[in-house]
């Protein structure tokens, strides 16, 4: 196995398949009335969070725990951080604290890479900037996989914001890796110059959501931030959800198998409506579920666990 | 003047035949005088080139003395063949009143390992707003005639238009630093297929074409004298082809990290490849190595930007933007060119002596003329080690790299300033 996932592209499809193999082991230990196994006793989990993400920081949290893992919560507020010590600085104290595993969550893209280098534990990307979020495309796949019963062949849409998404850059790498199609679909403003060949070179391009949606097996809706219109990458939230919101009769235009994922937080009433996202399409709360299973076998897997 | 006489024997002035060049009292004396007592240099197999000159240095003194100085900055120069450089404004405070850029001229005399040329800031503290006293710093002591807001492009059009036109009374020069700084709000790298996958945001390349080319219709319009600043791009150079051949007084530079790296770098997220403009793409490169050789582009200029530890080792969106560059530059222009002497000795000593005005350098050494020259070891192979360095900071971005050329001997008026390879003072 891999030492450090700091991208998805640092799995190929096997690693990558082993890693859902595992967390589908995984996911029955979350259904026994005690949660936990012994695997990762006596090993140090360092949840290092720059940036606000409970929902991601309580996964990583529950899925080391669940492992027997000691967790140290490290978050830049009110720690050293905020007293303007370095990454660097951070990391050889956490380093001589004998952390084995680092979970790191920042905004700033690379960052994660340039912890990998200073520390000898395993470093896990929680998301980095603008760049990637390796373990949320776990988990989209994995949720595929149980909802669709496959990830090859399956044709993905990635919709919205992908300039600014660092779960689009993992998915994309992920899904196509595993074999799956992708098309990534918003307003050419947000999508990245050369996406194309700088991703995957079967990555497909299209800027009209309808056209795609009869042909796709899974719709996945990025969340877009209001802010962006003050830049001019689209007028106003009002345009940019009748060109590329998903509502109840764009869902209607889905084939009947096809699901609706999300990776939170949502805008509703922007990117999706409220009742796309409660529809029985709809694999929201389950991708949270989902989560913790597949960030124990991420630990599990890059701890050498057995 | 020096009282001692230096006999260099047997070297190769610009690749011509092995000669001897006898240097007293600053000046390269007629063959046949006497050479008694003097200090011989063995120079076989080495080669003359005139002492190289630096348009685009960054020396941080006044302000950030913990990366660099004017002292150890000049003795990076002269250990990389250097005679003279032009040191850039932005410092602390900023090098826009005579007072400043007169403190940096005197330090540079006081360092005595080459000529310290101040440029001066073209606007007040770079802000892009009031024009700074440009005569003032041309008149003063330290005689500038050079201008830029370097680090900031003086995007304002009708301020760049001023200024071009306002310096025309002493022959000055405006440096600009091409990039239209609305496309690069928050640029962290060459916008391609590199930043789409790293999500870094995106430098696109016609930030700064779109400036060189407004600049040189200006420069035209006005018959001013523009220099482009680091120019990075395939379409810049076009764009310089088309201000040449319609007669605009435009010359440019290129620095060696742009003839040789790419934007592939940054896939480390060191930002010790960080650099303003950014690396670009290897159809870049291809395209100002063609060139520089072809004369679009007038001259290679280091823009030597030093950084202490802490503003590198971090996250690269925290990083500063430059890299080190003296005591590497000549060694990568001769990987790059090849060792066509002449052509070396033309872009990186005859033509930016030429517009810098600095009427002591750029000239061969021979009978008569000044002794200001550096002695290349071109079969010389070494290994760059950052802590080798004579700069106070450490962000090569070619540590552990292997380069051809290594220089011997540098001359200043006829006094050593680097001897075996190490600086004498």
């Amino acid at each position: 196995m891999i030492k450090h996932l700091l991208s998805a592209a640092d799995l190929d499809a096997q690693h990558a398949t082993l890693v859902l193999d595992t967390a589908a082991e995984l996911a029955n230990v979350s259904s026994r009335e005690v949660k936990k196994l012994p695997t990762l006793r006596g090993r140090t989990v360092v949840n290092l969070f720059y940036e606000d993400s409970t929902r991601t920081r309580i996964s990583f949290e529950a899925a080391a725990k669940r492992l027997s893992a000691d967790v140290i919560n490290f978050s830049a507020k009110g720690s050293s951080v905020s007293k303007g010590e370095s990454l660097k600085d951070t990391a050889l104290t956490l380093q001589a604290m004998g952390a084995d595993a680092v979970v790191v969550r920042h905004p700033a893209s690379g960052a994660p890479h340039r912890l990998a280098s200073w520390v000898d534990g395993s470093v896990v990307n929680a998301g980095d900037g603008t760049h990637e979020h390796p373990t949320q495309a776990l988990l989209d796949a994995y949720t595929m996989r149980s909802r669709l019963g496959r990830v090859a062949g399956l044709h993905v849409a990635i919709v919205g914001d992908v300039l600014h998404s660092r779960v689009a850059r993992s998915n994309v790498l992920l899904l196509t890796t595993l074999g799956a199609k992708v098309t990534v679909i918003g307003p050419p403003t947000l999508i990245p110059v050369d996406v194309g060949p700088a991703l995957s070179p079967d990555l497909r391009v299209s800027y009209d959501l309808d056209a795609v949606l009869p042909d796709v097996d899974v719709v996945m809706m990025l969340r877009v931030q209001r802010e962006r219109m003050n830049d001019s990458f689209f007028p106003s939230t009002r345009e940019y959800a009748r060109r590329y919101g998903l509502d109840a009769a764009r869902m209607r235009r889905l084939p009947e198998h096809a699901i609706v994922m999300h990776p939170g937080p949502m805008v509703r009433g922007m990117e999706i409506t409220p009742e796309v996202a409660d529809s029985a399409r709809s694999t929201i709360v389950e991708q949270v579920a989902n989560g913790v299973s597949v960030r124990m076998a991420v630990l599990y897997l890059l701890l050498g666990g057995k | 003047m020096s009282s001692t006489t230096y006999l260099v024997k047997g070297v190769s002035v610009v690749g011509a035949e092995p000669t001897d060049l006898l240097v007293r009292d600053g000046v390269v004396l007629e063959a046949g005088a006497s050479a008694q007592n003097a200090q011989v240099i063995d120079a076989d197999g080495l080669v003359a080139l005139p002492g190289l000159v630096d348009l685009h240095t960054h020396l941080r003194e006044p302000g950030r003395e913990d990366a660099e100085t004017v002292e150890s900055g000049s003795r990076a120069a002269a250990l990389g063949g250097y005679t003279a450089v032009c040191a850039m404004a932005n410092t602390s405070p900023v090098a826009d009143t005579a007072g400043v850029v007169e403190q940096v001229w005197r330090l540079g005399r006081e360092a005595g390992l080459v000529d310290v040329q101040p440029i001066g800031a073209v606007t007040v503290g770079l802000a892009g707003q009031h024009l700074a006293e440009l005569g003032a710093m041309a008149t003063s002591a330290a005689k500038v005639r050079i201008f830029s807001d370097d680090g900031h492009c003086v995007s304002d059009p009708r301020l760049m238009r001023r200024a071009l036109e306002y310096v025309k009374a002493f022959d000055g020069v405006i440096a600009q630093h091409a990039e239209e700084p609305r496309l690069t709000e928050g640029a962290q790298m060459h916008e391609g297929e590199i930043s789409a996958r790293l999500g870094l945001t995106g430098w696109p390349a016609v930030a700064e074409e779109a400036i060189i080319a407004r600049d040189a219709l200006l420069a035209g319009h006005v018959g001013a004298r523009l220099h482009v600043c680091h120019v990075s791009t395939a379409g810049s150079v076009d764009v310089l082809r088309q201000a040449k051949a319609a007669g605009v007084r435009v010359t440019a530079e290129v620095t060696p990290h742009h003839l040789l790296l790419t934007d592939e770098r940054a896939s480390s997220y060191d930002p010790v490849f960080k650099v303003n403009p950014p690396l670009r793409t290897q159809k870049d490169v291809a395209a100002l190595r063609a060139a520089l050789a072809e004369g679009l582009i007038d001259i290679v200029a280091t823009d030597h930007a030093p950084h202490a530890m802490e503003d590198k080792e971090c996250e690269w969106a925290y990083a500063r933007p430059g890299m080190l560059g003296l005591e590497t530059a000549l060694s990568i222009v001769l990987d790059v060119l090849g060792p066509d002497w002449p052509l070396i000795a033309d872009r990186m000593s005859r033509t930016p002596a030429r517009i810098a005005g600095l009427t002591d350098h750029g000239h061969l050494p021979a009978a008569g003329a000044p002794a200001t020259f550096t002695l290349v070891d071109p079969a010389a192979r070494w290994q760059v080690d950052p802590t080798a360095s004579a700069s106070r900071s450490r962000n090569t971005p070619y540590a552990g790299m292997t380069l051809p050329g290594r220089v011997v001997a540098t001359f200043l008026r006829g006094e050593p300033t680097v001897l075996d390879g190490k600086a004498v003072k």
